[in-house]
């Protein structure tokens, strides 16, 4: 019997984990899968505050459910008055005496806590080695200055795991929001004042998830709004430092190598140019970058950050972008092009790689 | 007592503004409609606080280069000594004297006439001179809101006092309009403390800097 | 009936709810009213779960999306939950405390049309250009830059509706401070007068910001002021806080008043008194003034700094101490008592697990630093569904049973309503349990569709077959309200047998005066008191004498109808050259209509006291 019930309960808890493991999401984008320090803390705030609150609920569900058997009018003709209680002075000490405690376990750690993620001190010593990332935001896409580096680049921004990661944020439309949730939490990226936070990405936990994360915008921005993704690329630092000195090597637009991705060159210098650049440095300031950089266009994952990186998606995306970002600033500030010049250009803007 | 009945000296109750009960709650929803207006001027004040001086060019005049204590200041006696003669008109409104109540409302109207234009000619000074309207910045606007948002509530107050007095001047006292002319000057009450307020935060903390 | 109130045609009873200044029929003004936009946003909502059901669905546009959120939280809030509440507030505050109406009846109506005019404005905005787009906060940045009209519809509607809960709100006050009945002291007022008494106080705190915030932005998109133009010194955090600040208590606006509901109904069918009456109205109006400290946990992510971050963590996780002592307080009325399941107990009963879920999901977001991860998330989005449906909606469909006799003379269907209850309650908890866990896992809300391949798919898909359940819910219900009118089957003062507070101490309806001499209160639940002393109703506490009664009016109508005129001019002023007259006609209208009632001298009328006694014999007679 016993031995029964054993297997019983271990069946019970075997479930249980199934459950609770389909319940912590995609390891690239889940809070409930966290892939840093930040996102670690957060993750600890919550199931401290879980536990609490999953206990707070089973002693009102004992009380609601002994209520339920043994107070119910079985009788609808049973005249009895039931005793008239005012009240009890014991009992009303201890539920608000105990919630004031189980508030006070939760509120020392979140207020270690906020200060804690709000310590960026780091970023503004002299001489600091602390990676400073400025991150701005536009209607539907992200721009990524490393001031340090002397690189832009957008969409996708590149990280180094296993060090705090230092971000200035702000927006140059309307408020949008940062969030990379395996991360950590968010930060608005407000119109009026730049905001300051950090991150931190653990090597190990980034290659269980491929080194890509998934960003997100969650503030209501407009139209395309689901659409403000970006990828966050976390990779080591010996990896991010050849990643940096590859692209502070890009002096000029990249040479086409085929025909046709001369032609697509042509193409998007005739075109394109006037809003995208294609090399890195940061010489104009965050208002007069009007669109995405393109230097490494080629390397990343994912166009306008939500579709499928290959030539087919690319060239549907120029010929009219509207249905994919309804709302975007791209549609109608070019002519129309033909699938001849589509599949140059896609030649070119594939072609534009900065690592191998 | 009902509302309607002809009053004399002798029956005229010590508090006519809240002898009925339509009389007490007017008189208390009036007060507590007076605190909602208080909230309200609150977040006027804490956003002209938040966006005074915030311009957007270096040459746009700034709270210190406008206010002018003398012009002010002359607008401030006006609307004090106008709350001190609603007083009075208050105090013969409780005498029953009809007549006497008539004429200090009549000053009151009057000093209140003067703010209104003391600050018609302000706004049109800072507009003609200093280019400071309520579109060239967000200390403008703020500014323009707040304290034309006081101008027209001195504005609305001063029509409500006058067709008072011209309702009922041949009516004399009663009890039915003894509590309208009472919350009429509460109102006015509220409006010159608004104003000491906006005197302070606005011109006098203005001028320091 | 009233000898006064003669058989009217249609026309006649149009034009009687036109000037109605009987707090009665305007609380069937506001359930109508409310109970349509509910219908309204409740199919605003089937759209929204229809669109998230699959990923990368079209069946509505990104910029419809849009449009859609932002009028489904609206209405919900402004247009279906204030005056639905504010239709048993009205129904039923006065017959609880012994009064034959609210202070400002005059006032009262004017409320109602207010609301009812700004509402419209609001949602014709479909049909004239396209509804508000940058939702139902509103944000400075985005509203200043959305096109087309939308959001001046949003600014200007409520502007207009909110002026009607505020005046309503002020005359709430009035009326409880100044109407009670003879012996009903504020410590014996029932639960949900208090609640509607903490409530109308934080309308009169919390409205002016919102009337500021709106005015504000009025300004800037239609009168070219600068308050949210960060090029020309603006700053959009200004109205992040005047919003919140009026948000927050907002939230505890519709919430106290569905405390009181559900106390009412906890001691009805438990037939035992409120446990802890005097904590739970110190935990009422504790609730009322903490919900003014707390605004800026709505901001945490805007960047206000660690320490305001963590002064108000800590302030909104003390509110959970009060509504603590609140459910035990309920679980403790009926602990020992004689629970009986009808529906409105049904609506109580399944409030508590549902409401002490929201409740300790808002202590989770009230953590700061773990709310950079919950914020604008659909975790978000499942806290506050379960707070407002699984709080104040069950609490409305609760309180439409329970006093639906009390204000048509006629019971709701018994069954129908359980089977309501049952759609409702299970389809409420399968469309917003999931959606905790979809914001934990990385969705961000308001969002208008989803990419597959994150986990996101099968989840909104249960969430979405939830709302048909809800909306089935709903279905039901409005079959049980047409058939319980067209049946009619009349009732007596208490139909529920175990009435304990004054509303049930007069008949179903009641009649237009209310109580024909004012009531002797004895103390808490005081027909209750009466009850338990053998007594069959209350003691009189006056003799029979004259009723005092105002004069119906169609100027409430009136001043509402100019400012929606003058909506309209402010809107097209930039585009059209009629709209500056317009503004100045629809002014003239409601300060003309104004300063008619003003100067025209309404005493009222007298019901005399033969007419009352007449109306006695033939009470006894039929």
């Amino acid at each position: 019997m016993k031995r029964l019930a054993n297997w019983r309960l271990l069946s019970l808890f075997a479930v249980l984990a199934l459950v609770l493991s389909g319940c912590r999401g995609e390891n690239f984008v889940s809070a409930l899968r966290p892939a840093g320090e930040v996102a670690d803390m957060q993750f600890d705030l919550m199931k401290l505050s879980t536990y609490v609150m999953v206990g707070v609920i089973l002693v009102v569900m004992i009380i609601f459910v002994i209520i339920f058997f043994r107070f119910r009018r079985k009788d609808d003709k049973d005249e009895t008055i039931p005793k008239q209680v005012e009240g009890s002075h014991k009992l009303e000490i201890l539920w608000t005496s105990i919630p004031i405690l189980l508030l006070l376990i939760l509120a020392v750690p979140t207020v270690s806590a906020t200060f804690n993620l709000a310590d960026v001190s780091p970023m503004d010593k002299k001489n600091s080695k602390a990676l400073v990332i400025n991150v701005r935001s536009h209607l539907y896409w992200w721009d990524f200055e490393y001031p340090g580096q002397k690189l832009v680049t957008s969409q996708e921004l590149v990280v180094p795991t296993n060090e705090r990661v230092y971000f200035n944020l702000k927006s140059l439309d309307v408020k949008h929001s940062f969030w990379i949730p395996a991360a950590g939490g968010k930060l608005d990226t407000n119109t009026d004042n730049i905001n300051k936070f950090w991150l931190e990405f653990d090597d190990k936990r980034s290659n269980e998830a491929g080194n890509l994360f998934y960003g997100k915008c969650a503030e209501l921005c407009g139209p395309s709004h689901a659409l403000m993704d970006f990828k966050v690329k976390a990779i080591s630092r010996d990896k991010f430092d050849a990643w940096v000195t590859a692209m502070q090597d890009i002096k000029e637009p990249q040479k086409a190598q085929s025909d046709l991705a001369v032609q697509g060159q042509d193409i998007f210098n005739k075109s394109c140019i006037g809003c995208h650049a294609v090399t890195p440095e940061n010489k104009l300031p965050d208002t007069a970058r009007q669109a995405p950089n393109l230097t490494n266009f080629g390397d990343r994952s994912r166009i306008a950050g939500i579709l499928k990186h290959d030539k087919e998606k690319l060239k549907q995306w120029i010929s009219n972008p509207e249905p994919y970002k309804p709302g975007n600033l791209m549609t109608g500030k070019y002519d129309e092009m033909s699938p001849q010049e589509l599949d140059a250009l896609a030649e070119y803007l594939m072609g534009l790689k900065v690592q191998e | 007592m009902h509302a309607e009945e002809k009053m004399t000296y002798e029956k005229w109750p010590a508090a006519p503004e809240k002898t009925t009960l339509e009389a007490k709650n007017k008189f208390i929803g009036f007060w507590l409609f007076l605190g909602g207006e208080t909230t309200l001027f609150a977040s006027l004040f804490a956003t002209y606080l938040a966006l005074k001086d915030k311009v957007p060019s270096t040459e746009a005049a700034l709270a210190k280069d406008l206010f002018d204590l003398p012009l002010t200041f002359v607008a401030t006696m006006l609307l004090l000594t106008s709350s001190l003669t609603s007083v009075y008109a208050m105090y013969h409104m409780k005498n029953f004297a009809f007549k006497k109540m008539m004429v200090w409302l009549g000053l009151t109207v009057l000093l209140g006439f003067g703010f209104l234009g003391t600050e018609v000619y302000e706004f049109s000074h800072y507009v003609h001179t200093y280019k400071h309207t309520f579109t060239s910045s967000a200390f403008g606007s703020a500014f323009y809101t707040l304290v034309g948002f006081h101008g027209a509530h001195v504005a609305f107050g001063l029509c409500w006092i006058l067709s008072l007095m011209i309702r009922n001047s041949k009516r004399g006292l009663s009890l039915y309009n003894a509590p309208k002319f009472y919350v009429a000057s509460l109102y006015w009450h509220f409006i010159d403390v608004v104003w000491v307020f906006i005197f302070t935060v606005v011109y006098l903390m203005g001028m320091v800097g | 009936m009233s000898t006064i109130a003669q058989k009217k045609g249609f026309g006649g009873t149009l034009w009687d709810f036109l000037t109605t200044v009987d707090h009665k029929k305007i609380a069937i003004l506001y359930l109508i009213a409310g109970g349509f936009f509910f219908v309204v946003g409740g199919l605003e909502a089937v759209f929204i779960r229809i669109q998230l059901a699959v990923p990368n669905n079209d069946f509505v546009s990104a910029g419809a999306f849009n449009q859609i959120i932002t009028m489904h939280g609206t209405t919900m809030i402004f247009l279906a939950a204030m005056p639905l509440l504010f239709a048993f507030m009205n129904a039923v505050m006065p017959l609880q405390i012994g009064a034959r109406d609210v202070a400002f009846p005059f006032v009262n109506a004017l409320g109602f049309w207010l609301f009812f005019f700004g509402g419209i404005f609001l949602n014709l905005s479909w049909f004239l250009g396209g509804a508000p787009d940058a939702g139902w906060t509103s944000y400075a940045s985005l509203a200043i830059h959305s096109k087309g009209h939308g959001v001046d519809f949003y600014v200007l509607g409520l502007q207009i509706a909110g002026l009607g809960t505020l005046i309503g709100g002020i005359n709430f006050l009035v009326t409880i401070i100044n109407m009670r009945a003879p012996g009903m002291t504020y410590m014996r007022m029932p639960l949900f007068t208090w609640s509607t008494f903490v409530a109308s106080a934080m309308i009169l705190f919390a409205f002016p910001p919102l009337t500021v915030g709106l005015t504000l932005m009025m300004f800037d998109r239609l009168f070219g002021a600068n308050f949210f133009e960060v090029a020309m010194g603006g700053n959009t955090v200004i109205w992040e806080h005047l919003f919140w600040i009026f948000g927050h208590p907002e939230v505890y606006i519709l919430i106290l008043p569905a405390f009181g509901i559900f106390s009412e109904i906890f001691a009805i069918f438990s037939r035992k008194r409120l446990f802890g009456y005097s904590s739970m109205v110190f935990a009422t109006v504790l609730i009322g003034f903490l919900g003014f400290m707390v605004w800026a946990h709505h901001m945490f992510t805007t960047g206000l700094g660690p320490v305001a971050n963590a002064i108000f963590a800590v302030a909104t996780m003390a509110i959970g101490v009060p509504t603590g002592i609140k459910i035990f307080n309920w679980l403790f009325t009926m602990w020992g008592g004689s629970v009986k399941f009808t529906t409105p107990m049904y609506y109580a009963f399944g409030f508590i697990p549902s409401f002490v879920c929201g409740g300790v999901t808002g202590i989770m977001v009230a953590t700061a630093a773990a709310d950079y991860q919950y914020h604008d998330t659909y975790f978000v989005v499942a806290h506050f569904h379960y707070v407002i449906v699984g709080g104040v909606v069950l609490a409305i469909l609760a309180a439409t049973h329970l006093w639906w006799p009390k204000m048509f003379g006629t019971m709701l269907n018994e069954t129908l309503g359980k089977i309501t209850f049952w759609f409702f309650f299970i389809g409420f908890h399968l469309t917003f349990f999931i959606q905790h866990f979809l914001g934990l896992w990385g969705m961000p809300r308001r969002v208008f569709t989803y990419l597959p391949g994150q986990g996101f798919d099968a989840s909104n898909m249960v969430s979405s077959i939830g709302a048909a359940f809800m909306s089935i819910g709903v279905l039901v219900l409005l079959y049980n309200i047409i058939m319980t009118q067209v049946k009619n089957v009349k009732v007596g003062n208490d139909p529920w047998g175990d009435g304990r507070t004054l509303e049930w101490a007069i008949p179903s309806p009641p009649p237009f005066y209310n109580f024909k001499q004012l009531p002797l209160v004895r103390g808490l639940d005081a027909l209750w008191l009466e009850k338990m002393a053998g007594k069959k109703g209350m003691t009189p506490a006056e003799p029979l004498g004259d009723i005092h009664m105002p004069n119906a009016s169609f100027i409430p109508f009136m001043i509402s109808f100019g400012l929606f005129i003058a909506a309209f001019g402010a809107m097209y002023h930039k585009d059209y050259s009629w709209g500056l007259p317009v503004i100045i006609l629809g002014l003239l209208v409601t300060f003309g209509s104004m300063f008619l009632r003003s100067i025209k001298d309404d005493h009222g009328f007298h019901i005399h006291k033969e007419d009352l006694v007449d109306d006695t014999e033939k009470g006894a007679k039929a």
